[in-house]
């Protein structure tokens, strides 16, 4: 199985103030292509922060992440934006829907950097509803949805580019064990039949299990080789 | 247009707010519109003044005659092409809160003055053959139903006739009228013809109130003015000649300087504005860290999102001003039949509109800036977690 990501001794270093807190201690990782990881940890071991920095939505302090034979880290701040709409689709643990859109207008948000023609997006966005079981929410506000369902529609929203990789943080965080597997088995089904590969993070033992893989973070350093789960 | 629903979404997403800011607006931009009209009609006179046209008035006073016989002297003025008179008759029809002006004139040289004066072939020529004869502006023949063809008794404020009686009667022959609306403001007026009213006056026979001279060439206007004054130096009565728009622009000062005014008023109005609206964009986008920092996400550059706030803060602009500019423009008709036509026709002209564009561009530039450079500056892992 080919890599897609491969980090090697990154560093994250925050200055909040005159304080120096050094996040990430010189990480080594390999993605393989297709793979479904479960990024885990103890609140503050630094999870979060390596998903960002694969999700390419911070820069790292030191070290390299190739993603797909692309330096990522080296990156302009514009062409890292644009690496991001073409490349990763992102899910949160609260959603992050925009409110005041329907659901169809928000899994659309990522097409309207293409150049793709208002019919085609509304197309697209109308399969990725499809996809995760919501083609007849399109027309809610998120504030009209349950936990389960609006966190379905980010999940929609992140698919509907095609990117290749998915990059989710807490995707169960804020869902009840009902709604978490749905969930889950939503992300297990991308990874699966779609060849999405997926980094989540959790610290939820049971959404692991989800997972093909599982490592382990602890201060800012990986704790062992990722390992099945 | 893509990014217009995700505008129109930003600027609604808080609809009591978007439309009370949306009304201050709307208020703000047709107060601008009316208050321009007001003052557009004021300077009409002004900006219809004609750059070939000067005005010799007694010199310390306009209301000073001067005799009739200075005409024949100011032709001869090298540079005139031509002269006519004109004199204040002022006049009231049928009640005291019906005044207007009413100016004796001769006919064909006044007429011949004004060529922006539009009227039929026939009407001007029975106006200057008809001694009684008299032509009415169409604004103030609709408004009294006058027609052609009809006694028009008025009453002089300050011209009795020989028995006394300040009680006049003319033949209406004509109606007056202008294809710029700036100019039509001008013709809310009556003119006589001055054979019958200077044989028939009690007083100041040989006398006019002014002289309007047409010259050929308008840089020559300082010269020729100077050379007129110069002919009545030391003379009972001395004249002063200026430019058409000089006088006009004087003329209207002597009410008050409605440009002045008009735009301190509006100055006081869109500062208001600027802090009321300013506030509430910044506000609005204080709000929404986090949805920017989910578009950052997604892949929307720095720019682009500093270009979507602007644009949130443009939509609003455009659309309070056209709000704002319309209600003005619907105002008009109501306003100029309140005014029963004693006061020139107000009316939102092309300059007037682009006015209040630059004007919504500025403001939108104004409050759009602050918020937009924040979101340019925004990073997602800080906005994402609080920070």
């Amino acid at each position: 199985m080919t890599v897609l990501v491969e980090i090697r001794g990154v560093t994250k270093v925050y200055q909040r103030g005159r304080e120096r807190i050094e996040v990430l201690h010189g990480v080594d990782l390999d993605i393989p292509s297709g793979d479904f990881l479960a990024l885990m940890g103890p609140s503050g071991s630094g999870k979060t922060t390596l998903l960002n920095l694969i999700g390419g939505l911070d820069t790292p302090t030191g070290g390299s992440i190739v993603v797909q034979d692309r330096r990522i880290d080296r990156l302009s701040g514009g062409e890292l934006a644009a690496w991001r709409a073409a490349h990763v689709g992102f899910v949160f643990q609260f959603y992050n829907l925009l409110p005041a859109l329907s659901a169809q207008r928000n899994v659309e948000l990522p097409l309207l950097l293409t150049d793709l023609p208002a019919a085609e997006r509304r197309r697209r966005a109308r399969i990725a509803l499809t996809l995760v079981g919501l083609e007849d929410r399109a027309r809610h506000r998120p504030r009209e949805l349950s936990g389960g369902q609006e966190q379905r529609v980010a999940i929609a929203r992140a698919i509907v580019s095609d990117p290749t990789l998915l990059v989710c943080d807490e995707p169960t965080g804020d869902l009840d064990r009902a709604t978490a597997d749905e969930v889950l088995r939503l992300l297990q089904m991308l990874n699966r039949e779609h060849g999405k590969t997926v980094v989540m993070v959790t610290h939820d033992p049971k959404a692991a299990e989800y997972a093909r893989r599982r490592v382990h973070l602890d201060k800012g350093v990986m704790t062992g080789e990722p390992v099945a789960s | 247009m893509r990014y217009l629903p995700l505008l129109w979404a930003g600027l609604f997403r808080k609809k009591a707010r978007t439309i009370l800011t949306l009304l201050s607006l709307v208020v703000a931009f047709a107060l601008f519109g009316l208050l321009q009209a007001v003052e557009v009609a004021f300077e009409s006179g002004a900006d219809a003044a004609d750059a070939k046209r000067l005005l010799t008035t007694a010199r310390y006073s306009i209301i000073e005659p001067l005799p009739m016989a200075y005409q024949r002297r100011i032709e001869q003025v090298p540079g005139v092409v031509g002269v006519a008179y004109a004199d204040w008759f002022g006049a009231k029809y049928q009640n005291e809160s019906n005044a207007f002006p009413v100016f004796a004139v001769d006919p064909t040289g006044y007429l011949d003055m004004y060529p922006e004066f539009t009227i039929a072939r026939a009407q001007r020529d029975a106006f200057a053959k008809t001694r009684t004869g008299a032509i009415a502006g169409k604004r103030l023949a609709d408004r009294f139903g006058w027609h052609v063809g009809q006694k028009l008794p008025i009453s002089s404020e300050i011209h009795p006739k020989t028995d006394g009686s300040l009680n006049w009667e003319f033949d209406l022959v004509g109606i007056l009228d202008a294809d710029d609306p700036a100019v039509r403001g001008n013709t809310d007026m009556v003119l006589i013809n001055v054979a019958y009213f200077d044989e028939a006056r009690q007083s100041g026979r040989g006398k006019t109130g002014w002289y309007i001279v047409r010259i050929e060439d308008s840089t020559q206007a300082r010269s020729i003015s100077t050379s007129i004054d110069t002919l009545f130096m030391n003379s009972p009565d001395e004249t002063k000649t200026q430019p058409e728009k000089e006088f006009a622009i004087g003329f209207a000062k002597q009410i008050g300087d409605i440009g002045a005014l008009v735009t301190r008023i509006l100055i006081a109005v869109f500062f208001t504005i600027l802090i009321l609206t300013g506030n509430t964009m910044a506000q609005s986008i204080r709000e929404r860290i986090p949805e920017l920092a989910i578009l950052k996400t997604l892949g929307f550059s720095d720019g682009k999102v500093t270009a979507l706030v602007l644009a949130e803060a443009i939509l609003l602009l455009i659309l309070g001003g056209a709000l704002g500019m319309g209600a003005a423009v619907a105002a008009m008709p109501a306003l100029n039949g309140s005014t029963g036509g004693r006061f020139p026709p107000l009316f939102v002209g092309p300059e007037t509109w682009l006015l209040a564009t630059a004007i919504a561009a500025i403001v939108a530039l104004i409050i759009g800036l602050p918020p937009a450079l924040r979101a340019n500056r925004l990073k997602i892992v800080d906005a994402l977690s609080g920070h």
